[in-house]
């Protein structure tokens, strides 16, 4: 019988994962329901009350995938707590009566590649470790790839001149994404051709209010978490600016430790832990270009970036940037966070006219 | 000539390395300001001056530390990173010095660094801090021995009474937190106390041999990879089979504890465990009810479910 595979959602990531997890395994894939309302609300029904929010979401999409058949579930993360979450979701779902192995891929605070090979070892007897690095390859090439276009929608997508034009286009990507045979030159041909595509898209010629968005990883990257505040953002014209990803996280930022903390030397001695040193970089970089706001969110409690708090209001009383922080609780009264963001969006506007 | 003063806040790491620091020190020649037990004006200032979202354990730390600043000329910020790869501290305690360094004058700022894995060994930390003091490296390094002997003795002695205690045939709680919270006074004096009235022996996690703890803590969990968590988690499968119930301590909104905590609840369904979250707006009248159906709980010797 073949196994079936779950795993937890993040924004639209879980495309190149299922492409990684399938190649290498050769089993069947899950994916639940994208995040929504119902997701968090099953997740925080069975998390401990003090947990943060990633937590009761990856807790949401496992029941909802177990529901839907799966008996293999995987969890990674790293960084602050987010190392330990697995242990502590395989418990309460096994109290809940549900039967499955659960994959837990974190060695020492940090995904480990060595012991994703093992268990897909396990899978999949025929693998090996050509093939799984070449299948590697591939996922993390599909992953830079997707984040360079994300980007590009981010910052250019405000000022289209036809509402809708870039939405339609990245929709047609992320379902062309992992189709078909692939090979690392096929991605990459496929890359450039949407890229080229998206930059024939027409753009205004005035400039648009700009925003940094800060802050942890999961509410940045998965727009369900925010309110899909990025989203609205851009649709409001404003162009966003967002660092963390995927690429960045798996990739780049074990080089940036030093030079991270050469930058922000004004400001920090140490590392904050998690994405919080980054938070306080990135914000002194555009301080200091000129942005015209910074957006921090976070889910409540999340301590690296409570840790860069302080550091950040001082920034922006050092170059006059306005900062609004948001923390997300799942449980969100909206109109409370929609209510701040207007009148944060109506400040900037004003500021920016009277400049 | 006059002494200088160092302050030493009574908070956090000060819990686990008290001897170490005062007598460290004092033989350089200095004079140790201790900030006084946790009290309402110190929870005040430290809720002030910090992000609500912050620990009350923190917060108390900044209330100590703002306490000091003016009755000082150098007051001890401490920061802990790692004790090696699989031994991580609390993020929390990663950011104290640069959170800390918006609140008091930076030249005021006595800090050291706990990163093993940056081969920032507390040795080093010592030596940069005593230079401050005395050109005389040989004499910082031999009153840094001094003191590290000083504190293992008084953790030798603790452990050793910790374990008598264990032996005794009254009934037994272990209280399970985090080193910094069993002690303060505000967070669990109160606790302690009630159990002490009712003929209950409360065991110290914090006071255990860490090394055994450590050790232990492999029963809970080989993923663990937070150093205090260990030392606290392996305290209560070192001394499962010795005790009656277990009371959680943490402060609201520990990260760590909200998983750990949690964790060894789910995992222990056959030992009755009581979990207490602490902030600074807890009365006694509601933790004395929570106390007094455990207690009731434990003496007609039935679980919690």
């Amino acid at each position: 019988m073949n196994k079936k595979i779950s795993f937890p959602h993040l924004g639209d990531y879980y495309i190149p994962i299922k492409y990684i997890v399938e190649k290498i395994t050769n089993c069947n894939i899950i994916i639940p329901p994208k995040n929504n309302k119902q997701t968090i609300e099953l997740g925080s029904k069975y998390s401990p009350d003090d947990i943060c929010m990633p937590f009761k979401y990856n807790l949401g999409n496992y029941i909802n995938a177990l529901e839907s058949g799966a008996d293999i579930l995987i969890q990674a993360g790293g960084g602050c707590r987010y190392g330990y979450y697995a242990e502590l979701q395989e418990q309460i779902l096994k109290d809940l009566g549900y039967k499955f192995t659960f994959i837990n891929l974190i060695q020492d605070n940090h995904v480990s590649i060595k012991k994703l090979y093992k268990e897909a070892k396990k899978l999949n007897p025929k693998l090996n470790i050509f093939k799984y690095l070449y299948y590697l390859l591939q996922g993390i090439i599909l992953i830079i790839t997707m984040d360079k276009i994300d980007k590009y929608i981010r910052e250019n997508m405000a000022s289209e001149k036809i509402p809708g034009s870039f939405e339609q286009l990245e929709k047609q990507y992320k379902n062309n994404l992992t189709k078909g045979n692939l090979s690392i030159i096929k991605i990459i041909k496929r890359y450039i051709k949407y890229k080229k595509a998206f930059k024939q898209i027409n753009l205004k010629e005035e400039k648009t209010l700009e925003i940094l968005l800060i802050g942890e990883l999961y509410s940045l990257m998965d727009m369900e978490a925010s309110n899909n505040l990025e989203k609205n953002l851009i649709k409001e014209g404003i162009k966003v600016y967002r660092y963390t990803n995927l690429t960045y996280l798996l990739i780049i930022k074990r080089f940036m430790r030093s030079i991270l903390l050469f930058k922000g030397r004004k400001y920090l001695k140490y590392p904050l832990g998690a994405d919080g040193t980054e938070s306080v970089v990135h914000s002194i970089e555009h301080a200091k270009k000129g942005i015209d706001g910074i957006i921090h969110i976070k889910s409540f409690s999340c301590v690296p970036e409570i840790n860069a708090m302080p550091t950040l209001a001082k920034i922006s009383e050092d170059y006059e940037v306005p900062i609004l922080y948001l923390s997300f609780d799942g449980e969100n009264n909206i109109s409370n966070i929609d209510t701040k963001i207007e009148a944060f969006k109506d400040m900037i506007k004003s500021k920016k006219k009277s400049n | 000539m006059k002494k200088i003063k160092v302050g030493i806040p009574r908070a956090l790491l000060y819990y686990r390395y008290n001897v170490l620091w005062k007598n460290f020190f004092e033989s350089l020649g200095c004079n140790v300001v201790l900030s006084p037990e946790t009290n309402r004006e110190i929870i005040e200032l430290g809720v002030n001056n910090t992000i609500d979202e912050c620990c009350l354990s923190y917060k108390i730390y900044v209330g100590h530390v703002l306490y000091l600043s003016e009755k000082c000329d150098y007051i001890l910020i401490s920061r802990a990173c790692d004790y090696g790869k699989k031994d991580k501290v609390c993020t929390r305690l990663n950011g104290t010095y640069d959170d800390i360094k918006h609140k008091i004058p930076s030249e005021q700022i006595l800090d050291y660094n706990i990163e093993y894995t940056k081969l920032k060994f507390p040795i080093l930390g010592f030596i940069k801090m005593g230079l401050k003091f005395t050109k005389n490296i040989i004499k910082i390094l031999y009153s840094y021995h001094k003191a590290k002997i000083k504190q293992k003795k008084y953790d030798i002695n603790q452990a050793n009474s910790e374990k008598n205690k264990l032996s005794k045939t009254n009934k037994k709680i272990l209280i399970l937190s985090h080193f910094y919270n069993i002690q303060d006074k505000f967070i669990s004096k109160y606790i302690t106390n009630y159990l002490e009235k009712n003929n209950i022996i409360p065991i110290y996690s914090n006071k255990l041999d860490k090394k055994i703890t450590n050790e232990f803590s492999q029963y809970f969990s080989n993923t663990l990879y937070w150093k205090y968590s260990k030392e606290m988690i392996g305290g209560l499968y070192y001394t499962k089979n010795m005790i009656d119930g277990i009371i959680f301590i943490s402060t609201y909104p520990c990260g760590i504890d909200s998983l750990v905590n949690n964790l060894a609840i789910l995992k222990n369904k056959d030992i009755p465990t009581l979990n207490l979250l602490i902030d600074e707006n807890i009365t006694e009248l509601s933790l004395e009810t929570k106390l007094e159906s455990f207690v009731d709980i434990l003496n007609q010797g039935g679980t919690n479910e």
